[in-house]
């Protein structure tokens, strides 16, 4: 009887949860212009429509770059801030430490409106560069506190000794901090290129002409339901589940011993 | 290679607390130095002075005729091996090896020869394309050595490297730091509170207490003739009884020794190996209280008859002990006798 309770709680606990993109990948196949029951189908007409749409296929390339390009900043920001907290007594580095994680608690729509005003006043129009400082301000924090904690006495001593041996300090950070922080660094990057990837409310504001795939479905959305929306979003899920299984494989994998 | 090191006036403060309190130290070139004394004594700092890790609060440190006071560790010629040995995990032990060597410009080709000719001088070469994680800590501390010597250091600094030994590893890396310190001639600075370590190595220890050097010399020299009590209490269990001077000589509770006296307050030192049934200081009659056989001597606490408060240990062959309880006139050798007042 408990097992059988446990099996149909988990279940509905999977059920809950994977039930709105399992009928969002189901509808996509869908061979009828409306993404309802019944599902008329299997047919893959949408997705070949998705690959020949010169905007979205466009939008997805800037989501790539904006992505790519956003994470990396954010990671090496992140990881230069947190080698300095972890490393240097500094004066007020509670404060310091508190400011830069600071952005994680405040809305992506609060950010997206200072951030608006700001270019606004220097004069950056909205734009992929826009959106993507608007992804490192979101991204840096996550980058610092994955970065902060897993900075340990094991790479402090390993970077005395490689200054002992020589190094400069460009150098312990290049060859010893970094490849040592390989796996936190790779899952910081990752994450952040999700993050960056799905992020609809800032690149909604901040982009105008050339916008991200998240604006561009938004703005199919506008025009109504359909199938075609459903095999976009299959795509973004398939991009961001493969992400997720390569982080699962090769990061999170215990290490062997 | 190899430098003489000249430490002038040292003094070194971590806020309230002076770690070192004006030290001088000569070091000569091509010497095995020892700083031993217990933990918080001030030898690890004044081994990251050297090593350029700390800075002096006051005070010089030159190598040869060259100020280093203020020399960064990465342009010292100094290398360290440090205790935890802070191999680089994510290198094979050719790249460890031959790190020091990399940030000197040196290329691939060059770099690698030399650290083969470390990994085998350690005996490792067979192990080069491995990764430390692979090693047992007495060959990562081989690794952490040869890591160390690749540059050809000036100086070679050693912080407790061989504390997470056990014994026999110890003694064994003990000979071969020797061997090779002798054979490459490089200057070597060994931190540790092991005294029979620092006998083991060092042509000269200097023992540290509360951030002041206590006494300075060979090992026979300070474990048979220490500058003071704490430095002869350090290096071994000794026997200490009050003495002070009288017109028969040395007044003690034994009563008078036929020793010369000293100005004042004094305490005489007896190792237990120098305590016995014959030498050359008569120390009047005792009984044998207690004995315990120690593999290499038999270890035996005497009392006195004329002092009955006081237990001297002795160490006494293994050949055989007396019955316990019976009375035997007792004799000292190498007794030594410092101006100073023991605190019991």
């Amino acid at each position: 009887m408990g097992r059988i309770l446990t099996w149909a709680y988990m279940a509905l606990i999977y059920g809950f949860i994977f039930l709105p993109v399992g009928v969002l990948v189901l509808f996509s196949f869908q061979d009828s212009r409306l993404p309802v029951p019944p599902f008329t189908g299997p047919s893959l007409r949408w997705y070949a429509q998705v690959l020949g749409d010169r905007d979205l296929m466009a939008a997805l390339g800037n989501s790539l770059l904006v992505a790519l390009i956003s994470s990396a900043v954010a990671l090496l920001l992140g990881f230069l801030a947190a080698h300095a907290l972890a490393r240097y007594r500094l004066p007020g580095s509670v404060l310091i430490r508190g400011l830069l994680i600071a952005p994680m608690t405040v809305s992506y729509l609060i950010i997206a409106l200072g951030l608006m005003t700001v270019f606004n006043q220097i004069g950056l129009r909205p734009s992929l560069l826009a959106t993507g400082i608007g992804h490192v301000v979101i991204n840096l924090p996550l980058c610092f506190a994955i970065l902060y904690a897993a900075m340990g006495d094991q790479q402090k001593n390993a970077e005395r000794a490689a200054r002992d041996l020589g190094a400069s300090e460009a150098r312990v950070l290049w060859h010893i901090s970094a490849p040592m922080l390989m796996a936190p660094m790779a899952a910081a990057f990752f994450l952040s290129v999700t993050f960056s990837w799905d992020e609809f409310i800032i690149a909604f504001l901040l982009t105008r002409f050339d916008v991200t795939l998240p604006v561009e479905i938004w703005s199919m959305l506008r025009s109504g339901l359909s199938p075609k929306t459903n095999a976009i979003g299959s795509l973004v899920f398939l991009v961001s589940i493969s992400v997720l299984i390569l982080l699962e494989l090769t990061i999170f994998r215990k290490p062997r011993q | 290679m190899t430098t003489a090191i000249s430490v002038q006036n040292l003094q070194h403060r971590f806020g309230e607390f002076t770690a070192l309190h004006q030290i001088d130290l000569d070091i000569a070139a091509g010497e095995f130095i020892v700083l031993l004394g217990p933990s918080g004594c001030g030898k690890t700092t004044l081994l990251s002075i050297l090593g350029g890790f700390l800075t002096p609060t006051s005070g010089r440190v030159l190598f040869g005729e060259r100020d280093m006071t203020q020399v960064s560790p990465k342009d010292r010629p100094t290398t360290t091996m440090f205790q935890d040995y802070a191999l680089f995990p994510h290198m094979t032990l050719t790249q460890n090896v031959g790190f020091g060597l990399r940030m000197r410009g040196q290329n691939h080709a060059t770099r690698n020869a030399k650290a083969l000719e470390m990994l085998d001088m350690v005996g490792l070469a067979a192990k080069a394309t491995t990764r430390p994680h692979e090693l047992s800590g007495g060959q990562r501390q081989r690794v952490a050595l040869a890591r160390a010597l690749a540059v050809e250091p000036e100086v070679l600094l050693l912080d407790e490297p061989l504390g997470a030994l056990d014994l026999k590893l110890r003694r064994q890396m003990q000979d071969e730091l020797k061997a090779i310190q002798r054979r490459l001639g490089t200057t070597f600075v060994h931190v540790t509170h092991d005294q029979e370590e620092a006998m083991a190595v060092a042509d000269r220890i200097v023992v540290m207490n509360q951030g002041r050097i206590e006494d300075i010399g060979a090992p026979q020299d300070i474990y048979l003739r220490p500058a003071s009590l704490f430095s002869a209490q350090f290096m071994g269990e000794i026997n200490l009884i009050p003495a002070s001077p009288s017109a028969q000589g040395l007044q003690t509770p034994l009563g008078p020794l036929a020793v010369p006296a000293p100005a004042g307050e004094a305490t005489l030192c007896i190792r237990p190996e120098n305590l016995g049934l014959a030498g050359q200081i008569a120390l009047g009659e005792a009984r044998l209280t207690d004995v315990a056989f120690f593999g290499t001597h038999y270890r035996c606490h005497f009392t006195p008859t004329a002092a009955p408060d006081l237990s001297l240990i002795a160490h006494l062959p293994q050949a055989g002990h007396p019955p316990i309880g019976s009375l035997h006139p007792l004799f000292a050798s190498h007794a030594s006798l410092l101006p100073e007042k023991a605190t019991p």
